[in-house]
């Protein structure tokens, strides 16, 4: 019941909210997975990652995709809990946890298992609108290294981070590009695995259009 | 059989020269597609599938003005209004902007229901002065009330450039559906498919005509690939092709038709040329790539926006009594 509301919430509400806030311009639809298990690893800017990364998959794979989120953040309300949990399907992380021996990609890992497309945003939290990419933090290799039959398909979002900038709440439409690379594969160590990452989604935002957006006074 | 009957009566009431009209853009892109079938088959090595895709998209995007036009002037208003916003969207992103100026894009797309509000309602007198004068006003206004003082100048310039090409200009074809359909042979749509069919086909005439016999390069530093030989190819094609379409279609003749013949190619052209001055200052080759094969909306529509307010003025000012 909550699966088909879930999917008509996509597919009937966001898939139209995400085209007039961004057009959702997507270069390489063709290359994004269509069955689980599969790792997504996109740049974060905004909560409009979230939202165009739900909507862009085909309709017959929308009930697979589960986006990775910070539990401190999505879970600290009963509300937005429940919402997160179940229409949007995030896979929760325990962040603030990571470090104290506590495994907090077991869920991540649960639903690879039950064979789902997992969306992770390796630079840990939303950075600044200008395009950046800060240090990825592995966990994406882990998650590569217990499942090495899973493709990890490097997606670069160029823009969301104009459309609902980190600190605002009311989003102002302008265009994103989605640019979707070749799948990487798992081939023993972490390492070559995350420089292979860094340069991919490096490579993709190369190809994307401008981003002519400044965050200070001086631009 | 009542939903036959329906249709049969909707098609009976639209005016006949409309429907051969659209029937002809439509005969037109079957050949162009054909043509590019009997290509990809005659030249197996050559990649034709950017002309393929071209192709596709031209079929959506006549489909979906031809049943805006025959759905009369709401359906073609709302559609509009909705191209002035991908167009101003897509401008925006590609300018230079800060997070600053949030606000005030997000007050610039509110000039768009206010502006197709004046067409909904007919006001014309309004919609002439709404965006050109008071959005002109409002905007500086906006920035300065933020205490926003920095490079203040050009950048109301890109907010009045946006809002005046994508929002005013673009609102004068659904104006021109607010001729009353007595004033025109074809009706009010027929107006707006002789200003739709002649400015795309002078983008297209161009095109093929610089491929073929293109030599002599026109504005190298904006446009390489545009040729002398191209734009007068376009020009008189374009021209001749008014001069005997006009008539069936709008309620030109003589020297009005003759002026929309020779200017109309040449407000093509400007605006193409202009767009391109525009994409090259800031540094993308599309506006986006909302269309396959074309690219944004608003490389697709860059030569509207300066033929559609032309095309509405002389009409106005030779054969259009209301206005």
């Amino acid at each position: 019941m909550i699966r088909w509301l879930r999917l008509a919430l996509i597919v009937a509400v966001a898939r139209p909210l995400a085209r007039f806030f961004t057009g959702a311009d997507v270069t390489g639809r063709e290359r994004l997975p269509v069955t689980g298990p599969a790792i997504v690893a996109a740049n974060h800017n905004s909560h409009v990652d979230t939202l165009l990364l739900l909507t862009i998959f085909k309709a017959r794979a929308v009930h697979l995709v589960r986006p990775a989120a910070a539990s401190d953040y999505f879970l600290k309300d009963p509300v937005i809990g429940w919402v997160s949990r179940n229409l949007i399907g995030i896979v929760p992380v325990a962040r603030k946890r990571a470090g104290t021996g506590e495994d907090v990609l077991a869920p991540a890992r649960q639903a690879l298992s039950e064979g789902a497309i997992v969306v992770v945003f390796p630079e840990g939290t939303r950075g600044d609108a200008d395009d950046s990419m800060a240090q990825l933090k592995n966990g994406v290799a882990r998650l590569a290294e217990a499942f090495p039959q899973a493709p990890v398909i490097p997606v670069w979002i160029q823009g969301a981070g104009r459309v609902l900038p980190k600190g605002e709440v009311v989003p102002v439409p302008m265009t994103c590009a989605v640019l979707v690379g070749e799948a990487i594969h798992w081939e023993g160590r972490r390492t070559p695995f995350m420089e292979g990452l860094r340069d991919a989604l490096l490579a993709l935002k190369a190809q994307a259009p401008p981003l002519r957006w400044s965050e200070g006074e001086d631009g | 059989m009542q939903i036959l009957d329906t249709v049969r009566d909707f098609f009976a009431a639209q005016p006949p020269v409309l429907l051969w009209g659209l029937a002809g853009v439509i005969a037109l892109l079957t050949l162009a597609g054909v043509v590019a079938r009997g290509l990809s088959l005659a030249q197996p090595g050559k990649d034709y599938r950017e002309l393929h895709t071209r192709i596709a998209s031209w079929w959506v995007m006549i489909v979906l003005l031809s049943a805006a036009l025959l759905a009369g002037w709401q359906a073609t208003t709302a559609l509009f209004a909705l191209i002035s916003f991908v167009a101003l969207r897509e401008f925006l992103s590609i300018a230079p902007t800060r997070r600053e100026d949030r606000l005030i894009i997000l007050a610039a797309y509110g000039a768009i229901p206010i502006s197709y509000a004046c067409v909904w309602m007919d006001e014309y007198p309004i919609f002439l002065v709404i965006v050109p004068v008071y959005a002109f006003l409002l905007t500086p206004f906006l920035m300065a009330a933020l205490g926003q003082t920095k490079g203040y100048l050009s950048r109301v310039a890109m907010f009045h450039w946006g809002l005046m090409t994508c929002v005013y200009n673009i609102g004068y074809v659904a104006m021109l559906m607010r001729v009353p359909d007595s004033e025109a042979p074809a009706g009010a749509a027929g107006l707006v498919l002789l200003l739709l069919v002649a400015t795309e086909f002078n983008d297209v005439a161009q095109y093929v005509w610089g491929k073929t016999l293109g030599r002599r390069k026109i504005v190298p530093t904006v446009s390489p690939n545009k040729t002398w030989e191209g734009f007068i190819g376009g020009w008189v094609s374009t021209a001749a092709l008014i001069w005997v379409i006009g008539p069936w279609l709008s309620p030109l003749s003589g020297v009005g038709l003759a002026a929309v013949a020779i200017s109309l190619p040449l407000a093509g052209f400007a605006g193409d040329v202009t767009m391109s001055a525009i994409k090259r200052d800031i540094g993308v080759k599309d506006t986006s790539g909302l269309i396959p094969g074309h690219g944004g909306l608003l490389d697709r529509i860059d030569s509207l926006t300066f033929t559609a307010p032309l095309y509405f003025h002389l009409l106005a000012f030779f054969a259009v009594d209301k206005f």
